[in-house]
Formats: C-alpha cells, sequence, structure tokens
C-alpha cells in the first residue's frame, strides 16, 4: 500500500515536472502541429509544419494573438495511426488548444476520437477522405483542403445544372483514382435525381481501341460523357467521338487538365470540360507566403503548404475572434467568421468542410483550359 | 434486336481484329520459320512507331504534307525496324541457336524489356501526339460512323500482306529456303542453302511487318509512347496462338476471333470484362484445339 502510493507520487511529480518545463505556460496560446515529420510521407508533413512555423514567427514578432505569444508543440505522427494516437494522447495531456493537422486521413482518423473526447479543435490541412466532415462523428473537425468526392460532385452537379444533361454516360479506367471520380459522379447523378445513369463502364487502360464502347454510348443515347481517368484514354476516346461524328459533352477529372492532354488530344480536346483545383497562385497572400517560403528555405514550397499556412491562419483567426480558445466560441468562430488564406477567402460549414475552397470546372478554349463562370 | 447496333460492332471487331492480325503477321511468321516465340516483335512495333513519328516531326517543319510524308515517315520507319531486327538477331537469339529452347525464349523476353526501356531513357517516358497521316477520304464520308479511312487502309494493307507473305513463303525460291530451313537446319544446310541468311530474312520481313503496323496503328490511335509494343504485342500474340502459331492465314482469322469477340463483349455486356472474354475463348479454343483454329497437329517423333 504504502509502496504504491509512493510510485504514485513520483509519478505525479515526475508529469508535473515535465508539463510545468516550457516555463510561461498560462500565457501563451499552445497550437500542436502534427503530421508525418519522418519516414517515407514525411513529404507531406513537413510544409506544414514550415507553414505554421512561419505564420506563428510573424504573428509573435507583431505582439501575438490577444495580447499572448503562440507556442507551438510539433509532434511526429508518421501517418500511423497507431502513432496518432500518442501524439494526440500527448497533445491532449499538455492541455495544447488547437491542433493542425493531422496530414493523412487514417492517423487523423484515429486521433479524431481522442480529440473529440477532450473537446480540442483540429484543423486538418489535407485529410481528404469524405465521412471525416460528412458523416457529422467529428464536430471537432475542420479542414483547409476539399475532400475526395468535391470534384465529383462538381463534375455531376455541373452535368446536370450547367449542361442540363438528361442522359449522362460514365466511363472510368477501373484504377482507384478514375474509379473513385466515377463512382463519386454516379451516386451524386442518382441521389440528385435530375438525370439518369444511362451507362456505366469500366475500360482496358492501353487498350488500342474503344470502339465498342463508344458505339454502346451512341446506342444509349447518352448526352453527356462522365470520364473518370487520365488523359491517354480520354484522348482516345476523343478522337473517336469526333471520327464517328457523335455529339456529347465530355467532362473530366483534374487528371486530365494539363498540358499533357491538350498536346496529344490536339485539335479533339476542343470544348472538353474538367474538373480541377481552384487556382490559389495569384493571391496575394499565396504570393506573399510563398515568396517569404523561397528567401528562407532557398526553394519551392512542398504539398500542402498552402492548405497548411491556411489551416493556421484560420486558427489564429478564431482564437482573435472568440477572444480566448473555449471550445464552443472558438467552433462558432471558424464557421461565421471569414478570414483572408493562401487558398481564398474561406469560412467553415456545419460540417467543417471549407467553403470557398476546391475545385472548378475549365473548358478548353483554343487550345488552353478556361475556368468556366 | 437492334441490327444496326450489331453491325456497327462487328465492323468495329473486324477493325480491331485486323489491327491484331497486322502485328500477329510478324509472330507468326517468325515462328512459323524458326519456331522462336520472338516478344520483342511488339518493341519493334513501337520504334517503328517512334522512327516514323520523328521523321513526320521533321518534314512537317520542311514544309512537306500529305502522302509525301506518310511514304517517307513509313520507308524510314521500315528500314530502322529491319535494321533493328537484324542486329536483335545477331546479339540475342543468334549466339543461341543451338541452345536449349527456353534459352532464346529469355533471351527475347530479355530484348523486349532492353529496348522498350532504351526508348524511355533516350526518348520520353510520355505520351506523344502522334500526327493523323492518313487524312479522310472523301468517299469515306457517307460510312464514317462504322468505318473511317484509316481503318479502310488498315484492313486492306492486312489483307495485302497476308497475301503476299503466303506467296513468299509458296512460291519463291526465298519461301522454298524457308521451308526448308523450318523442316531441318542441317539439311537445308546440306543442300546448299545458308541458313544464316534465310533466318536474318526472315527477322527482317517480321521487322518490316511490325514497322508497318506500327506507322499505321499510331496513326490511327493517335498517341505512342515506349510502352505501346507491351500491349499491343501481347494481344497480337495471342491472336497468333489462337490462329495456329506460324499459319499465316491463322494468324488473321486468329486476330479477327479475338477483335470480334472483344467487342461483342464489350458491346452487349461490359467493356470492363473485354480481356476475360479475349482470354477465356483463348483458353477454351486451346482446349478444343490446342494447335489453334488452323494450326496442324505437330507429330512428335517417338
Amino acid at each position: 500500500m504504502q509502496k504504491s502510493t509512493l510510485v504514485k507520487l513520483f509519478a505525479t511529480a515526475f508529469v508535473a515536472v515535465l508539463v510545468a518545463s516550457p516555463a510561461s505556460a498560462a500565457d501563451t496560446i499552445k497550437i500542436g502541429v502534427a503530421g508525418p515529420h519522418t519516414g517515407d510521407l514525411a513529404p507531406y508533413g513537413i510544409p506544414t509544419k514550415e507553414a505554421a512555423e512561419m505564420v506563428v514567427a510573424e504573428v509573435n514578432a507583431k505582439g501575438g494573438i490577444n495580447g499572448k505569444q503562440i507556442e507551438l508543440m510539433i509532434v511526429d505522427d508518421q501517418c500511423k495511426p497507431e502513432i496518432a494516437t500518442n501524439v494526440a494522447t500527448k497533445l491532449v495531456s499538455e492541455s495544447v488548444n488547437i491542433v493542425i493537422g493531422h496530414v493523412c486521413s487514417g492517423a487523423t482518423k484515429a486521433a479524431m476520437g481522442i480529440y473529440k473526447g477532450a473537446k480540442l479543435i483540429a484543423i486538418s490541412p489535407s485529410a481528404t477522405n469524405p465521412p471525416l466532415t460528412k458523416s457529422g462523428e467529428y464536430p471537432n473537425f475542420y479542414r483547409t483542403i476539399a475532400a475526395d468526392d468535391d470534384q465529383a460532385m462538381l463534375a455531376a452537379s455541373f452535368a446536370t445544372d450547367k449542361l442540363k444533361a438528361k442522359k449522362v454516360a460514365i466511363i472510368h479506367d477501373k484504377g482507384d483514382y478514375g474509379k473513385g471520380f466515377a463512382d463519386f459522379s454516379k451516386v451524386a447523378i442518382e441521389t440528385g435525381g435530375k438525370a439518369k445513369v444511362v451507362m456505366y463502364e469500366g475500360i482496358q487502360p492501353g487498350a488500342l481501341d474503344y470502339s465498342a464502347v463508344v458505339q454502346k454510348l451512341r446506342s444509349e443515347g447518352a448526352d453527356t460523357l462522365i470520364f473518370g481517368g487520365y488523359h491517354p484514354e480520354a484522348s482516345k476516346i476523343l478522337s473517336l467521338l469526333n471520327k464517328k461524328k457523335i455529339k456529347i459533352a465530355f467532362i473530366g477529372p483534374d487528371g486530365i487538365k494539363g498540358d499533357g492532354f491538350l498536346k496529344i488530344a490536339g485539335k479533339d480536346a476542343e470544348g472538353v470540360y474538367a474538373t480541377g483545383p481552384k487556382d490559389v497562385a495569384k493571391l496575394p497572400l499565396n504570393i506573399k507566403a510563398h515568396d517569404e517560403y523561397k528567401a528562407k528555405y532557398k526553394k519551392e514550397p512542398g504539398t500542402f503548404f498552402d492548405q497548411g499556412y491556411a489551416a493556421m491562419l484560420a486558427a489564429l483567426n478564431a482564437i482573435k475572434v472568440a477572444g480566448g480558445t473555449d471550445y464552443d466560441a472558438l467552433g462558432k468562430a471558424l464557421k461565421s467568421s471569414s478570414v483572408e488564406t493562401t487558398v481564398g477567402k474561406i469560412k467553415f460549414d456545419t460540417k467543417g468542410d471549407a467553403e470557398g475552397v476546391g475545385f472548378s470546372v475549365y473548358q478548353v478554349k483554343n487550345g488552353a483550359f478556361a475556368e468556366v463562370k | 434486336m437492334d441490327f444496326e447496333y450489331l453491325f456497327e460492332l462487328l465492323c468495329s471487331g473486324v477493325v480491331k481484329g485486323s489491327i491484331y492480325a497486322l502485328i500477329a503477321l510478324g509472330y507468326t511468321m517468325v515462328y512459323g520459320i524458326i519456331q522462336l516465340i520472338n516478344f520483342a516483335h511488339g518493341e519493334v512495333y513501337m520504334i517503328g512507331a517512334f522512327v516514323a513519328f520523328i521523321v513526320t516531326g521533321v518534314l512537317t517543319l520542311s514544309g512537306h504534307s500529305g502522302l509525301t510524308v506518310l511514304l517517307l515517315a513509313a520507308l524510314a520507319a521500315v528500314i530502322y525496324a529491319a535494321a533493328y531486327g537484324y542486329t536483335l538477331e545477331k546479339i540475342a537469339y543468334r549466339p543461341l541457336r543451338n541452345a536449349p529452347r527456353l534459352s532464346p525464349l529469355i533471351s527475347a523476353i530479355g530484348a523486349s524489356i532492353f529496348l522498350m526501356n532504351f526508348v524511355q531513357l533516350v526518348q520520353t517516358p510520355d505520351f506523344l501526339p502522334f500526327p493523323e497521316l492518313i487524312s479522310d477520304f472523301d468517299f469515306m464520308e457517307p460510312i464514317s460512323r462504322y468505318l473511317s479511312s484509316v481503318d479502310l487502309i488498315i484492313l486492306i494493307v492486312t489483307t495485302v500482306t497476308m497475301i503476299a507473305l503466303t506467296v513468299l513463303i509458296k512460291y519463291t525460291r526465298t519461301g522454298k529456303a524457308m521451308r526448308a530451313t523450318q523442316q531441318d537446319m542441317i539439311m537445308a544446310r546440306l543442300s546448299g542453302i545458308n541458313v544464316d541468311r534465310v533466318i536474318s530474312a526472315t527477322f527482317i520481313i517480321g521487322s518490316v511487318l511490325a514497322a508497318i503496323a506500327g506507322v499505321l496503328i499510331a496513326s490511327r490511335t493517335g498517341q505512342i509512347n515506349s510502352a505501346i509494343g507491351f500491349t499491343a504485342g501481347l494481344k497480337a500474340f495471342t491472336a497468333a496462338v489462337l490462329g495456329g502459331i506460324g499459319n499465316i492465314p491463322g494468324a488473321v482469322l486468329g486476330g479477327l476471333v479475338l477483335g470480334i469477340a472483344e467487342t461483342l463483349g464489350a458491346g452487349y455486356i461490359s467493356s470492363a470484362y473485354e480481356d476475360v472474354f479475349a482470354f477465356g475463348l483463348l483458353v477454351l479454343i486451346l482446349t478444343l484445339r490446342p494447335s489453334g483454329l488452323l494450326g496442324k497437329a505437330v507429330k512428335q517423333k517417338v
């Protein structure tokens, strides 16, 4: 009995020392930054960490937020769910006020349960798994990137609302990327109820000829084709459509929105629609952040840098608007207060997805992609 | 029953089949003479397409157009591919002529992988836009929904090649020498046939066919990269085996059967299972006729 009390006492003292060590703890705002900083997925996590450090250095130099300095608590989850739960527990026990992260969807999901119990808000720059927001399971989860199915939803709504499609054909290349896009589009069109999916087919990538599938397209009388896949197959199908004089609107994902497609499809590309990420490179804040990064690190910023930077700005803005770090007040601020970021002016919807972030529809006009307004 | 749809599909199937057949002819000819499956055939096809691509680019820049470009590009592709075929045989197959049959087979796979990676490294791994070398004929306009001009040319070239090869092997001196070499290499040598030259000629002819196929098919699909030879080669090889490998009309029949089966399967059931129809048919036919549709059963001497 005595012995165990003694052990407890020591343990408590030990933890107390650990927690207390960053001295002026009460006077700072603590922000956790979680993501892969080592291992093979580190290139996806490090840019967010660097973005967070840049934002914090700038804000602290200007006197902090609400008169308090910001302190970063950077933890490495290597994108592994089991490590993510450990570092999430650590962040909770260190009583951070808000978390920027995690980066991979799997690790994010593992950590969210812990944050939810601790009433801690997390803003991910990169977790694109749709249910994270759309299931409603994690009211404390926000993200500054569009969900995986957003692109397909946009393609589907563009087909039915703008193009007034009635009979939609969906073709995919059977791969994860292409079939994923095709599947989400199919669901979106079927639940939308404005058009019918008359054909849903996989094709063999790299095959010499797609005549059969193109003939089928005509015999089904489809007026719009949604294609999930990459540009080589898209070009072959478009060339056959033109040769066989089939008039049909063609919508593809960002896998065809590039110079490769324009080069290979040539004149067949004219009029083709493609969804693609919104162009953020011309936003003033984005230019500023990139210039500062290049001055500091002498290279271009890596993947999710923009989103990480935006997540940090959104978090700081919410703390400023809420006047503190209370969970409910922060949530309200994130959902109601718009903020200029590196990915555009954003605020979050009721489920935690950033409004104003994501994809646009582009159309090939005179050999170049132009945004469809 | 929608007969127009069926007719459209049959047309597509015949075109696809003759594309397979055009490549399969080269496979089957080399096999017919020296019993070697030349896996690098698909790569020679790819190299033919690349040479035509480069020559077309140069000619178009210097202001030529139309038929001149097509003929010159095809000629350059044919010469280049013939040189490749000749060299390939010298380096990869001749030293193994008396080795067990498995060795040249492995050497052929090696040559295939080598050539694919070679082109990928010295050219590019990206897809390149192949120009449309055959412009649309006016008289094809009314039936363009069934058959395009390129399709028509592919059909004609496949038929002509098939007939020419048969004539070559059956009625010419070279053909006679080829058949003699195929039957008994030592005996052919004893009766004064230069076996090495005959085999070289076989490879040159096979490579020429591959290059012609490369130019025509690339002009139809509109794009090339270093891996096109592999997929095309695999299907053409299947067609050759289906028709009875070593048999020249068999390659065309095999190609047509394969093309029509794939197209009908894709048109009436699902294109996702196109390859399942193709290879399922192969299994079925080989179970019933192990030497292929037109292949002759080889009697093994015991």
